[in-house]
């Protein structure tokens, strides 16, 4: 059934991308509407299935673990509604939707391959680790579709042309700060959900393996998180710098996610 | 004929005439009122603008009122003097002037928003001396909800066609608030000083001001109430200004990419505007390139505004369609509440009634006298007037009420009047 409601909420984010393909080329409020209704009902649905599947599972973290597609796009859609918020722009819906859709539809039609759980696994600690390290995603995420959105928004501003999507963006600084508070927002989440992931390692294993892919890629997506970080605290980076970085930060951080079909520890047995 | 409309707007007559037509706030009650009594006339308003002056009235008994008469004898005027630069709309065209109106394409600048706000003050002050009362509300509630239509579905009015309005839209584009912003003045000039004042309007913080003469920098920045700079300091103060607009006579850029740069680094990379109203130009082109600084020229400043001029005529194009469907359709709502037809109707199906008794009982009357024929004929006649005699007064006044369509369609059915049927046809013969 978890599945059913998923599929309902893949759904309504298909709408939210169809928005993201037309606002492009044109823009209106009642599309901005209909995109962000859906994108209620979407997560409403969402939610719904994502808590059965804790229900049904009777583990958080192995219904976490499960979902984690869609728990990340779950959780970047509520990064996008709470800047919607503060901010009232549905801009970084553009590169949201088709990311959350990507997600829900990955998780929405295929089986989820199984954990293997080690008996005497700390699963409260395994819980905070993966809720932490999403959520620190889902910032980075929204981080990187900010960082492009102002490299659009500079580009208009610069040819010195708006026309469509382009003269809706929000204003430059808002966008900036969009991104750098996600950022800074998703940054100790990051860290914490690494140290919260090698007290698990430590506890199960004794130590961590450094050169298990995974988490190598995940420090290394860490590392640029941090430089991110930096440049942009003491050297005020942004504009295209800032893009290359978030877009590393970014590429790094889908590697990672995959590299679970590689790694030892976070390897998953089909079922 | 139901509405009438007549009136000076800035393209048709010029501001000595407008004035001369224009009324006092205080003395428009009154003048309503006069209007509503005015022969001919059942319900009236005056809207009174500096750039039109408007009469609308919905007449009695659908006959043309004098309106031009009105403002005659009001003013006191000669009829030469204003004739030519009146413009009358009757009916539908009358609607569709004022449902116009209301939305701001008959405006100077198309899309100025003040004037719906003219509109329902003028609407206001008739309908409080009694001026406007059933249809001519009806009319007017309508207006302004074709002009919130208009302005909710097209853009007209959304985007600005000054220079500083332009450049004021630009740099809350690029920081969104101007609140706290702080803007330098570089060179003086009409312009720019216009283009500073708008900015400040809109929230700028504080305001620097260089020239290469400082008294004129120092009385510049009094009347801003902003800082004088000496003009050797410029480069050295210019990165604490987020906005700088320039607008000197000097032969060569003041502004160069290595500027550029030292303000980045100093600002820690955050964005700078600079307007560049002057020509030959202050700012070198080469500083557009450094990522976080953005330069317009007063070439690029012209263009905006063309485009917004250009933008606004597409949507004034789409506006005018919105004016033409809800002409339509108030059109077609306030026929449901026409009298007239039924009044026709009802008059022709007695009258078809009288024609046929009288012809059924000819032959038994035999060969009569013209009088006897005449006395016949004012009998008859006699009869159906005195019956439709209440019906018809009836209807007229629900014409003036908000019950028109109720009391119309029970005529309709009491006598069994099919719809809009002004002639004769075979049917009638039957109900004999």
């Amino acid at each position: 059934m978890s599945i059913f409601w998923l599929r309902i909420a893949l759904g309504f984010y298909g709408v939210g991308l169809l928005y993201a393909l037309f606002a492009i080329s044109r823009s209106s409020d009642l599309l901005n509407r209909i995109a962000l209704h859906a994108s209620y009902l979407g997560m409403i649905f969402h939610f719904v299935s994502l808590t059965e599947g804790v229900l049904l599972t009777g583990h958080l973290s192995m219904a976490m673990v499960h979902n984690s597609e869609s728990l990340l796009a779950f959780l970047i859609m509520a990064v996008f509604m709470i800047t919607y918020l503060i901010y009232k722009t549905t801009s970084p819906g553009i590169i949201v939707f088709p990311i959350v859709f990507l997600l829900t539809f990955m998780a929405a039609t295929r089986q989820q391959p199984f954990l293997l759980m080690s008996p005497g696994m700390r699963t409260s600690w395994l819980v905070a680790h993966i809720s932490l390290i999403f959520t620190g995603y889902a910032a980075l995420v929204l981080s990187f579709c900010a960082s492009l959105l102002y490299l659009v928004q500079q580009h208009s501003l610069k040819s010195k042309r708006s026309d469509g999507i382009l003269s809706r963006l929000p204003a430059l600084e808002d966008i900036d700060q969009i991104g750098y508070r996600s950022l800074l927002l998703g940054f100790p989440f990051m860290t914490l959900g690494l140290v919260a992931g090698s007290v698990v390692a430590e506890s199960t294993y004794g130590h961590v393996d450094l050169q298990d892919p995974k988490i190598f890629l995940s420090l290394l997506m860490w590392a640029v998180y941090l430089v991110m970080v930096y440049t942009r605290w003491i050297a005020g980076w942004r504009g295209r710098k800032a893009a290359v970085l978030a877009s590393v930060a970014f590429a790094a951080a889908i590697v990672a996610w995959f590299a679970n079909y590689f790694s030892t520890i976070h390897r998953f047995a089909s079922s | 004929m139901r509405f009438q409309l007549i009136g000076v707007n800035h393209n048709t007559a010029p501001v000595e005439v407008r004035e001369r037509l224009a009324i006092p706030e205080s003395r428009l009650p009154e003048a309503c009122k006069k209007l509503s009594e005015h022969p001919g006339i059942e319900e009236g308003m005056i809207l009174t603008t500096c750039n039109r002056v408007e009469i609308l009235a919905n007449t009695k008994n659908g006959v043309g009122a004098d309106l031009r008469g009105f403002l005659q004898n009001y003013f006191h005027l000669d009829r030469n003097e204003f004739d030519q630069h009146l413009y009358e709309y009757n009916e539908r065209e009358a609607v569709r002037h004022l449902f116009r109106v209301a939305s701001s394409l008959d405006s100077m600048v198309v899309g100025e928003p003040q004037i719906l706000g003219q509109v329902k003050e003028a609407y206001a002050t008739a309908r409080a001396v009694g001026a406007v009362r059933a249809q001519l509300d009806q009319l007017v509630t309508r207006a302004f909800a074709v002009a919130k239509r208009v302005r909710t579905e097209t853009a007209v009015g959304s985007s600005s066609v000054s220079i500083a309005s332009v450049a004021v839209e630009l740099a809350k584009k690029i920081f969104g608030n101007l609140h706290g912003k702080h803007v330098y003045l570089v060179g003086a000039g009409k312009m720019s000083e216009l283009a500073a004042r708008h900015l400040m309007a809109h929230g700028c913080a504080s305001i620097f001001v260089a020239n290469r003469t400082y008294d004129r920098a120092v009385s510049l920045a009094y009347k801003f109430k902003g800082q004088a700079i000496h003009f050797e300091d410029l480069h050295n103060t210019c990165d604490r200004a987020d906005i700088v607009i320039t607008s000197t006579g000097a032969p060569h850029a003041i502004f160069r990419r290595e500027h550029g740069e030292m303000f980045l680094a100093r600002r820690r990379n955050r964005p700078m505007f600079f307007i560049d109203i002057a020509v030959p130009r202050d700012v070198d082109p080469a500083m557009n390139k450094l990522d976080g600084i953005f330069v317009y020229d007063i070439d690029d400043l012209q263009q905006a505004v063309a485009s917004h001029v250009a933008d606004r005529r597409k949507e004034a194009e789409r506006a005018e369609a919105i004016v033409t469907a809800e002409v339509e359709r108030f059109h077609a709502r306030i026929q449901t509440l026409d009298v007239v037809p039924t009044i026709v109707s009802l008059q022709d199906h007695l009258e078809t009634i009288r024609q046929a008794e009288i012809d059924r009982v000819r032959g038994r009357l035999g060969v009569m006298t013209p009088d006897q024929e005449m006395a016949v004929e004012a009998l008859t006649r006699g009869i159906v007037n005195k019956i439709m005699h209440t019906p018809i007064s009836t209807l007229k006044s629900a014409a003036r009420e908000a019950e028109a369509t109720t009391v119309i369609d029970l005529v309709r059915r009491l006598f069994n009047l099919q719809e809009k049927r002004l002639v004769k046809t075979p049917d009638d013969g039957e109900q004999d």
